[in-house]
């Protein structure tokens, strides 16, 4: 790498120069991201204590988030993956804008950080259309249990709050979620049929999509975990996509051109870097895992 | 904005030459991390098919995941060629107070699961 000076390491701590060899703003933005970085965590560590804790009805997300637009069927994890390629490739752009930043070339910078700002609106729509989806539901809806409980094989279960399938379009029979003690969702003793339908019909609700309380998929913990996570990672998508504006806006009136450098540039880069970063585990946790 | 006189001396300049370099460490980056999401996505379709047991599927991603990681950070968030004081600066608290984070997880989470099924 090459700098405009070579500091000598004597002097480096005895204060007038940066000892990081580095501007306090990038300094400031490289500790304000590791503190999100320790937010991001503890969300997803969050998560994996109650997934763990209600393995035997958590939500599989490749049968929650299956649709592709304009594309009939099951499409589990392709839109996912075609947001994931996305996010990835606005980071390129975004790391070429600094790139030609560190070389004075004003036009560079200005047509990638375009793209980045372009790549981060379309994954903030793409988000926008995955939360309506998950927020409307399927039109079968699923049924919610209400106090009671239920044999599965020899196990009792509590049966409150707990999400069923319908085994059909007729709604005559439920499936019970209980898929890791039953091993065979299809077997007699994991489906609710004739009095026992009834029974359970006359004490729960039917649900229809997802929202902070109820979650036709499953465990409304799923449905909480993922509009918080996504939720908070697209609000950082937001403010990058705002900041890369501004930016960008200072780019085209060579505000940077005149101070002589672009490091600016590289601050809001930095920050769409850990974007992606915080995305490419997401992606793992929620999705993947 | 500059408050003093002297010219800011901690911004990057490079020529064209390191440019050039610098752009195709980018997109050699890029192929990477396209191949290991590619392969992500492609396990995460497929592996059920296979008869395969989830857990080591379920290491490979959290693996894969944390190469990508640190491509990202080392390459694109330069943190490889910074200073090691600033690298230690950011890394070193982090993955201290992360292994905190996951040893309560792990051993909390195993403990509600227990507690659950005295009852």
């Amino acid at each position: 790498m090459s700098h405009t000076e070579e500091l000598d390491n004597k002097e480096l701590w005895g204060g007038g120069t940066s000892p990081f060899n580095a501007g306090y703003g990038k300094l400031m933005m490289w500790f304000f991201l590791m503190s999100d970085a320790l937010s991001f965590t503890g969300f997803l560590a969050a998560y994996g204590f109650y997934r763990h804790n209600f393995s035997a009805i958590w939500p599989s997300a490749e049968n929650v988030f299956t649709h592709f637009p304009f594309v009939d069927g099951h499409q589990p994890l392709i839109y996912v993956a075609l947001m994931t390629f996305i996010l990835i490739m606005s980071s390129v752009t975004m790391v070429l804008a600094v790139e030609a930043g560190q070389r004075m070339n004003k036009k560079a910078v200005m047509i990638w950080m375009f793209w980045t700002i372009i790549g981060g609106l379309i994954f903030v729509g793409s988000q926008a259309w995955e939360w309506y989806h998950f927020i409307h539901g399927t039109h079968l809806g699923a049924f919610e249990l209400g106090i009671g409980t239920v044999n599965v094989h020899g196990t009792i279960e509590q049966t409150q709050g707990i999400i069923c399938q319908w085994t059909d379009e007729t709604k005559t029979g439920l499936e019970l979620p209980w898929r890791e003690i039953a091993g065979d969702i299809r077997s007699d003793f994991m489906q609710l049929k004739g009095d026992e339908l009834a029974a359970a019909l006359a004490s729960g609700n039917e649900i229809y999509g997802a929202n902070l309380t109820h979650n036709e998929y499953g465990h409304p913990l799923f449905a909480d975990f993922f509009f918080f996570i996504t939720g908070f990672h697209g609000t950082h998508v937001f403010s990058g996509v705002v900041l890369n504006f501004i930016i960008f806006v200072n780019v085209i009136m060579g505000t940077y051109e005149k101070r002589g450098h672009y490091e600016m540039v590289e601050k809001v880069g930095l920050y769409w870097h850990f974007v992606d970063l915080v995305w490419v585990f997401v992606f793992t946790f929620f999705y993947l895992i | 904005m500059e408050h003093s006189d002297e010219p800011y001396k901690y911004a990057q300049h490079h020529d064209e030459a390191t440019g050039k370099k610098t752009r195709r460490m980018i997109w050699n980056m890029f192929w990477v991390l396209l191949v290991i999401t590619s392969i992500e996505v492609g396990l995460g379709i497929m592996w059920k098919s296979w008869g395969v047991p989830f857990h080591p599927i379920k290491m490979i991603f959290i693996v894969m995941t944390l190469a990508k990681a640190y491509f990202i950070v080392a390459y694109y968030m330069h943190l490889k060629h910074e200073k090691s004081a600033l690298q230690n600066t950011i890394i070193v608290p982090y993955t201290m107070l992360v292994l905190y984070l996951m040893y309560m997880v792990f051993t909390e989470g195993t403990f509600t699961n227990y507690i659950e099924h005295l009852f």
